[in-house]
């Protein structure tokens, strides 16, 4: 199975910047948004001499949540709603810049209150008019801990977000689990949000934010028209109606769905093509031969047979490309008061040095990712390469003089990893490496599936070494910092506490320059390699492929194709 | 006649009643995590998982999920699946898909198997029953996703002669590739069957009498020991049938056809017991009412069995 979490956009333009950029620009409508200096758009990328119009099919998958988008956080269901959808902000399907889209203007000048402004005249595909209560009132909705939205994290950042969880109530077993019936949420509305008028709204966040902007561009913060308030989704989860370049015509779960050019489009990320299908495939194997044969036009995400030996690239000539997108695969130590035996950073490092990525990434991964050099992604704003240094380059006799003056290891390492999903090969791969180069016994554990793998992780059963894997929210820096390695933050596995790294998060978030922000968090990210509180592996990477029938097809940082700018071949 | 039909199809109740029992205790029983791919890399939020678990009465009893389903099941209501899909719905389009394609499989094997043995048997030891012999030891050794890959890049990616993968409502045609080689197995194993029970029932006395009363060749073939023959290969057919209906995983997937087989798959892999168990039961039926065809074709063929 292809990635999982949907995630958002890198920032090539960073937040305040295009703040800035947006009150001084007044003519938003224009097909080309100027932001922060960027001059690229969603729609003006690609050939012009190039045919607009016709169709195209796509290769897809089945969507596990129905299509409201606080509820699609995985790509076979997100890939079908991202075109239906408008924000307030869109992102540059290259550089991953926020570009503003429904938005006027988004102002602050405390990093902490915000005051978005909405253009006027924009529609949902119903007819009817794009306006603040529709943001507020689904911003609402996806974080309401009655509706128990799997995006509602999202919104954890807008103030007064803690009073609408439910409370928790023990079940006969002894969990705890909320339950909105016996202890109902404080509130179903979060305070931070205020309506101003038909097109102005408040945002007033939890704590100081510099790049609230970037944030806004994931599909959870898309505004929900009237009607869907009126039943819960339950109809607008099987048809979405959103405001974007496109409608979703038909959708069948086993078939798949048929998205046409929304005619009432108005505003600058409109699409080439007037239709796009998406094929519902079991297996990627039979959509890359569909793409070979020409019968299927784009494939995202090549099967393995193809990647082989680089197969894909006789196959299909010229008509394949690869991008690195927002993944990182890390492998963290058990938080100290679980498992103190690796806690002596100088061992991390060791055994980080000793570990041969690019090998493993060659023989075993199929070239399918880059070998990490820090633990940010190198997709996103303030991304700054080599941040881990020689601590990430495979080097057995500088890692076993460190490894043996920091005084070694008694015992087996472990390495624990999920069963039901392919990590196995890699995980022994890594073992043996350490094995090699430090002499000390390593051993690949795995765990039956991901569920009971994660419950004896955050109940912080689980001793030695585990892999992790970070999907980011939103294409930020900070998004690969401060919820993983934050004191106390929820993806925080190895229990990394460090008053540096969490003053300099803070410094950057109430940074009034985005360089500035960008300066603080990568020297925060610079703290991460002393005291190596994971071992960062490598980032993942998107290769794709298309039929003859097409042209300009790119590939977005998100790891998806860019359905705003492929033609069809004349 | 009738009557046995009637105790037949009642029989039917406890053995689906029992059978879908025991599916779905073993199938809830099953290790994993149906919210796994859910939520990525991350584990889902606290609220959602409440809320999936009491829409799907995961925290409840065995047992009363159990007569909970089998209330509804009574109702023609097979549940929904963790997608919130109507289960019946889905297996019905799925099976207007599987039928097409059982029908394909089940005409190639039995008129090209029965043939063939039939000509393998008669001329036993000749050269036509060692090409067929031959033949049908390589279909029978190689595996099917071989037979399948190989055939589609062949003739659908390299010759164009057939589409790739099949198309969402397919027609026939679309199916005839996918069909061909979900019955290439069971076509060995019938040619097989039908050459040794020919070849030992021409041997047969009454075969020989039929010779001596002066009968025409084909008649003593084609009338008298053929139909005796074909006893065991209707066995195997009928259960084939009943094994293609319940879908074919390995074909399915190789040509991306919407399938029941598939379809059991996803929901296995997926931990969607409600789905499971549903399309079981369904396949539970569809089995039982094959054996039962089966067992009134006996009578057909060989008027010695009766079923009053």
């Amino acid at each position: 199975m292809r990635g999982t979490t949907r995630t958002v956009a890198v920032a090539g333009v960073s937040a305040l910047a295009l703040l800035t950029a947006a009150c001084s620009s007044s003519d938003n409508n224009s097909s080309s948004t100027t932001s922060g200096g960027s001059t690229s758009s969603g729609s003006s990328s690609g050939n012009p001499s190039a045919a607009a119009g016709g169709e195209i099919s796509i290769a897809g998958c089945t969507p596990q949540n129905p299509f409201i988008p606080a509820m699609t956080n995985e790509t076979c269901g997100g890939d079908m709603l991202e075109p239906v959808l408008a924000r307030l902000v869109h992102y540059n399907s290259e550089t991953a810049a926020p570009e503003l889209d429904l938005a006027q203007s988004i102002e602050t000048k405390d990093n902490q209150t915000f005051t978005v402004t909405l253009k006027k005249g924009q529609k949902f595909s119903d007819g009817t008019e794009v306006k603040a209560a529709n943001f507020v009132k689904a911003w609402n909705w996806n974080r309401a801990g009655k509706n128990g939205t799997l995006n509602s994290y999202f919104f954890d950042v807008i103030d007064g977000a803690a009073d609408m969880d439910c409370g928790l109530v023990k079940d006969k077993d002894g969990n705890e689990a909320p339950d909105c019936e016996k202890k109902p949420a404080k509130t179903e509305e979060l305070s931070g949000l205020k309506v101003v008028d038909d097109y102005t709204f408040t945002i007033k966040t939890t704590e100081k934010v510099s790049n609230l902007l970037v944030r806004l561009g994931y599909s959870a913060f898309a505004p929900l028209p009237d009607s869907f308030f009126a039943d819960n989704g339950k109809a607008y989860g099987k048809a979405p109606i959103g405001a974007g370049p496109y409608v979703m015509q038909s959708y069948d779960p086993a078939t798949g769905a048929v998205l046409a050019k929304n005619p009432s489009y108005t505003g600058a990320f409109a699409g080439k093509v007037d239709k796009i299908t998406f094929k519902i495939y079991q297996d990627t194997e039979a959509a890359y031969k569909d793409v070979m044969a020409n019968a299927t036009d784009m494939l995202a995400g090549l099967p393995d047979s193809a990647l082989q030996g680089e197969k894909y690239k006789t196959d299909l000539p010229d008509r394949n490309a690869e991008k690195p997108t927002g993944v990182i695969q890390t492998i963290t130590f058990a938080p100290e008061k679980v498992d103190p035996s690796l806690k002596n950073p100088d061992l991390r490092k060791a055994i980080s040095m000793s570990i041969d990525r690019d090998t493993i990434i060659k023989t075993i991964l199929a070239n399918t990712r880059t070998a990490a050099t820090g633990w940010v992604s190198p997709i996103v704003d303030g991304y700054k390469a080599d941040q881990c240094g020689e601590y990430c380059k495979f080097d057995p006799a500088k890692a076993k003089e460190m490894f043996t003056t920091a005084g070694g290891y008694s015992g087996t390492l472990t390495l624990g990893y999920n069963a039901d999903a392919p990590h196995k090969a890699w995980t022994e791969a890594v073992c043996n490496s350490v094995k090699e180069s430090l002499g000390v016994e390593c051993k690949a554990t795995p765990y039956a599936d991901f569920a009971t793998f994660r419950t004896l992780i955050t109940d912080r059963k689980m001793k030695g070494m585990f892999r992790t894997g970070w999907q980011m929210d939103y294409p930020s820096i900070e998004n690969f910092l401060a919820p993983i390695y934050g004191t106390g933050a929820g993806s925080n596995d190895g229990d990394y506490s460090s008053a540096k790294f969490d003053g300099l998060l803070k410094e950057a978030a109430a940074a009034a320059d985005p360089a500035a922000a960008n300066a603080k968090y990568q020297e925060a990210e610079a703290q991460l390699a002393v005291d190596f509180p994971s071992i960062p592996m490598w980032y993942g990477k998107t290769i794709a492929g298309w039929s003859e029938n097409v042209e300009n097809v790119k590939i977005t940082p998100f790891g998806t194709i860019d359905l705003l700018s492929v033609t069809k071949k004349a | 006649m009738t009557k046995y039909v009637i105790r037949r199809l009642l029989q039917m109740i406890p053995v689906v009643i029992g059978s879908t029992f025991l599916i779905f205790a073993m199938v809830f029983a099953l290790p994993g995590d149906p919210l796994r791919g859910k939520c990525g890399e991350r584990p889902c939020p606290p609220a959602f998982v409440a809320e999936f678990r009491a829409q799907h009465n995961l925290d409840d009893p065995l047992f009363l999920r159990y007569f909970k389903y089998l209330g509804d099941l009574l109702h023609g209501d097979l549940g929904t699946t963790y997608q919130g899909l109507n289960i019946l719905d889905e297996l019905q389009k799925r099976y207007v898909v599987t039928v097409k394609l059982a029908v394909i499989a089940m005409l190639f094997e039995a008129l090209i198997g029965v043939l063939a043995g039939v000509l393998a048997g008669i001329r036993k030891g000749k050269f036509i029953d060692n090409l067929v012999l031959v033949t049908t030891l390589v279909v029978i050794s190689i595996p099917t996703f071989v037979i399948g890959s190989v055939s589609q890049t062949v003739f659908g990616v390299k010759l164009h002669w057939f589409p790739v993968t099949v198309k969402s409502n397919p027609g026939w045609y679309d199916l005839l590739l996918p069909g061909l080689v979900l019955g290439s197995l069971s076509l060995a194993y019938a040619a097989r069957l039908t050459r040794t029970n020919l070849a030992e029932n021409l041997r047969a006395d009454y075969v020989r009498t039929a010779v001596a009363k002066g009968l025409s060749r084909s008649r003593v073939i084609g009338v008298h020991t053929l139909r005796n023959s074909l006893i065991p290969v209707v066995t195997f057919l009928g259960a084939d049938f009943g094994g293609l209906l319940g879908g074919a995983i390995i074909t399915e997937r190789i040509f991306n056809i919407r399938g029941v087989g598939g379809y059991i798959f996803q929901s296995i892999h997926s931990r969607d017991g409600t789905a499971v168990v549903g399309a079981v039961t369904m396949l539970v039926i569809v089995y039982l009412l094959m054996n039962l065809i089966v067992d009134l074709l006996y009578g057909v063929l060989d008027p010695r069995i009766s079923h009053d």
